[in-house]
């Protein structure tokens, strides 16, 4: 343990506490050996409200007994779990290793659940009622935050649902993008591109590529500098999953549509995450998961 | 040897001390009792006991009529499916329970604690199986003082095997509360009970054992804080266990003389009263903080009063007020009817009412609606604006069902998934649904509306309130 800047200030605590333990011995046994001089009736000669008198009746002996056995469950409990000072204990034991033995007991106890799965390709997987009903589950708890409950996702949050994929669609791919997570970058391309109105003309020409409303005049004007963009869209603009680069010439604009959002994006770049799941959940989970996603842009298996 | 029991009547010994701060509690032998009190400590031991060990093994349908279970947070009473969501049962049965001890107490003392409570319950039948085998009173003591021998090694192992038998059969009973008591023993049976199961039937046996077994009166004396605060309960007109001064005192050895003529009380002081009280008091001292008031000092001192031809009740439930103003019984029942009373009994009895009325329309199913909150709002390919919410149906009846759900509160407001929601018997379910509103229903920002949730299985409806965003 870390906690202390000095080693004065564990040696402080751990003589504290054990000055404390000893401290409840010595009044134990100072009081075991007084003796009060008895009162005829019984009492402390303290009276009050009138007529209410302490008595004076000694403890049980067992309730002594009892007293000791916290004496010695503490002395115990100091010599086997982290308490004295920075001292660690003999069991070495800590919230965070008992955690991951709790998930790992977890894990352990689910894997049966699991291993009909394992043995699966993910398409039957994405099939089976059982392991669909467990990615819903999967999902919801560590997918649903971003990609919404339903998974169609909402801006700068891509939607799962609707076969447009950044980094591929086939399971595997998928399965890559939840493990190892993806990284997207937009670098920003103004100066490339030219003077301000030249962006424009692009982020028209953009527009033009998906048939969306657009100054033609601009888009033809701009066609010229979609050079600088083909590297990663391609010059068929129909982007590279390789490297992330979204097709512009279909309708889902992930960061936001219009000349406005395009003329930002190509201005300022984008720099979008999706975390990394390894070490989060189980490569059996993950097996899952990436089953039920998958299955989510699948017309056959979006039937009860 | 002329009369060792009165050597060692246990309230003297604590008296005589007094000089050191811890004193080893002398061991108690209470003598065994008949009569009208003793009778109906047993009627309630049966009572009590038959409803403890009986209840888990009822049947209720396909499952067990009474089960807690933890691990599906499920509990189920009877009829009753009950979510961790309806603590405020639980809460409300508690509260009821104090309520219930706070009036037996003004009226009538420590009934519970006579009568009742398992800790007086289980040392009564512990008591009763030490008595069959080591005999009464004065066997146990004569027992306890001789030698060791192997009679005396034979009645000890009798009566510990029979008092664990007893305990670990609570301990197993109280866990099958939990885990269905059946399938509990089938584990037993085939030595595969979990270690939890086994530390709880040792835990509870354990306890049972210890406590009605050596604990005993030191558990009222030392432990129980109801047996403490219940003194704020008490007043005059409560009845206590007392000792009628002026009838029995001055206490002594009746001569063959005529009343009248006597010197003495109506006391003989034979301290029968003494020797059965379970925590070893001497009730003619007058009210004392040991006393559980179960009435074992009153039902010997009848028989004794009995025998001497004297009228019973020297030793009787009475209130302070009646002994000194010398009421009879009507007197005591007429102030029975006083504020403390009525209060008590006017709070307990609305909380009764309110309990049952909620029970009785209480929904068989419960909604929770939580909005998606990533996905503020958007725009659908039909030109809609949508929000996504999650619903959990928890449904707490016995069969599965077929939710219908509706949404209200916007103009053109339509759910988009109109397919029923099926939840399975005491199943909870969380499913996606999609909330549309035709763009420009209203105005930019948050907007209430309401989820009418029908089962066509039993006709009841819930209604729900979340809210719609409409971004600018």
């Amino acid at each position: 343990m870390s906690d202390f800047v000095h080693s004065f200030w564990s040696h402080y605590i751990a003589w504290i506490t054990l000055a404390g333990i000893l401290a409840c011995v010595v009044l134990l046994w100072l009081t075991s050996r007084k003796k009060l001089a008895g009162s005829a009736d019984n009492t402390t000669g303290h009276v009050w409200d009138e007529d209410l008198r302490e008595m004076n009746n000694p403890l049980p002996l067992w309730w002594v007994g009892m007293f000791v056995i916290t004496i010695v469950f503490a002395l115990f409990y100091l010599i086997l779990y982290p308490g004295l000072g920075s001292s660690e204990g003999s069991l070495s034991w800590t919230s965070e290793k008992q955690y991951q033995q709790e998930v790992d007991q977890a894990n352990a106890d689910v894997a049966p659940l699991y291993a009909r799965f394992d043995a699966m390709a993910a398409e039957q997987v994405a099939l089976d009622p059982k392991a669909r009903h467990i990615g819903e589950h999967l999902f919801l708890n560590n997918c649903a935050q971003c990609h919404a409950s339903d998974a169609r996702g909402t801006k700068g949050f891509p939607n799962l649902t609707d076969g447009d994929w950044l980094y591929g669609g086939s399971p595997e791919q998928i399965r890559t993008s939840i493990t190892q997570g993806r990284q997207g970058h937009m670098p920003p391309m103004a100066a490339a591109v030219g003077a301000p109105d030249d962006v424009k003309n692009l982020a028209h020409h953009v527009l033009s590529l998906s048939g969306s409303p657009h100054d033609s005049l601009r888009a033809a004007l701009g066609k010229g500098k979609f050079g600088a963009c083909a590297a990663c869209h391609g010059a068929d603009a129909k982007g590279n999953q390789a490297l992330g680069a979204p097709n512009l010439t279909d309708k889902v604009w992930l960061h936001g549509w219009g000349e406005e959002a395009i003329v930002a994006m190509v201005t300022q770049g984008k720099l979008n995450q999706m975390p990394a799941q390894e070490g989060r959940l189980t490569p059996s989970q993950i097996h899952v998961l990436s089953a039920y996603v998958w299955g989510l842009s699948q017309p056959a298996t979006q039937k009860p | 040897m002329l009369n060792p029991i009165r050597k060692v009547i246990p309230i003297q010994a604590v008296d005589e001390l007094g000089t050191s701060l811890y004193a080893a509690t002398p061991k108690i032998y209470p003598r065994s009792v008949q009569g009208r009190f003793a009778h109906w400590r047993w009627v309630l031991v049966w009572l009590t006991q038959l409803v403890f060990y009986g209840l888990p093994w009822l049947e209720w349908g396909q499952r067990q009529a009474v089960l807690f279970d933890l691990g599906a947070r499920r509990f189920y009473v009877f009829g009753l499916v009950l979510y961790p969501q309806d603590l405020i049962y639980l809460t409300a049965l508690l509260v009821i329970s104090a309520l219930s001890l706070f009036l037996f107490t003004a009226v009538a003392g420590r009934l519970w604690c006579g009568y009742a409570c398992p800790q007086t319950v289980y040392s009564e039948i512990f008591m009763w199986i030490e008595r069959k085998i080591e005999g009464d009173r004065s066997a146990r003591m004569r027992l306890d003082a001789g030698e060791f021998n192997l009679e005396r090694l034979v009645k000890k192992w009798c009566k510990h095997i029979l008092w664990l038998v007893l305990a670990m059969w609570t301990g197993f009973t109280f866990v099958g509360y939990f885990t269905p008591i059946k399938f509990l023993g089938l584990e037993f049976l085939q030595t595969r009970m979990t270690s939890w199961e086994v530390f709880w039937v040792f835990f509870y046996g354990f306890a049972t054992y210890g406590n009605a077994g050596f604990m005993r009166e030191q558990v009222c004396k030392y432990m129980c804080p109801y047996a403490r605060f219940q003194s704020a309960m008490f007043d005059a007109d409560t009845l206590i266990v007392t000792y009628d001064v002026k009838r029995g005192e001055p206490r002594g050895r009746h001569t063959k003389m005529a009343v009248e003529l006597r010197s003495t009380g109506d006391c003989i002081d034979c301290s029968l009263c003494v020797q059965v009280c379970p925590t070893g008091i001497d009730i003619r001292q007058g009210l004392q903080y040991e006393c559980i008031g179960c009435g074992a000092c009153a039902d010997v001192c009848d028989t004794v009063m009995d025998k001497v031809g004297s009228s019973r009740g020297l030793v009787r439930y009475a209130t302070q007020n009646a002994i000194q103003k010398g009421w009879g019984s009507a007197q005591i029942w007429r102030r029975v009817l006083r504020w403390r009373v009525g209060i008590y009994t006017g709070v307990l009895l609305a909380l009764v009412i309110g309990l049952g009325v909620s029970l009785a329309l209480r929904s068989p199913f419960r909604v929770d609606i939580v909005r998606d909150r990533t996905t503020l709002s958007r725009i659908t390919e039909y030109g809609t604006l949508q929000n996504v919410y999650r619903l959990q149906i928890m449904n707490a009846t016995e069969h599965s069902s077929d939710y219908q759900v509706s949404v209200r509160g916007l103009y053109g407001i339509e759910l988009r998934d109109k397919d029923p929601i099926h939840v399975e018997a005491a199943q909870a379910r969380w499913v996606v649904v999609h909330v549309d509103v035709p763009y420009g229903s209203g105005e930019t920002g948050s907007h209430k509306i309401w989820f009418d949730i029908d089962d066509p299985h039993n006709g009841t409806k819930v209604v729900e309130a979340s809210v719609f965003l409409i971004p600018r």
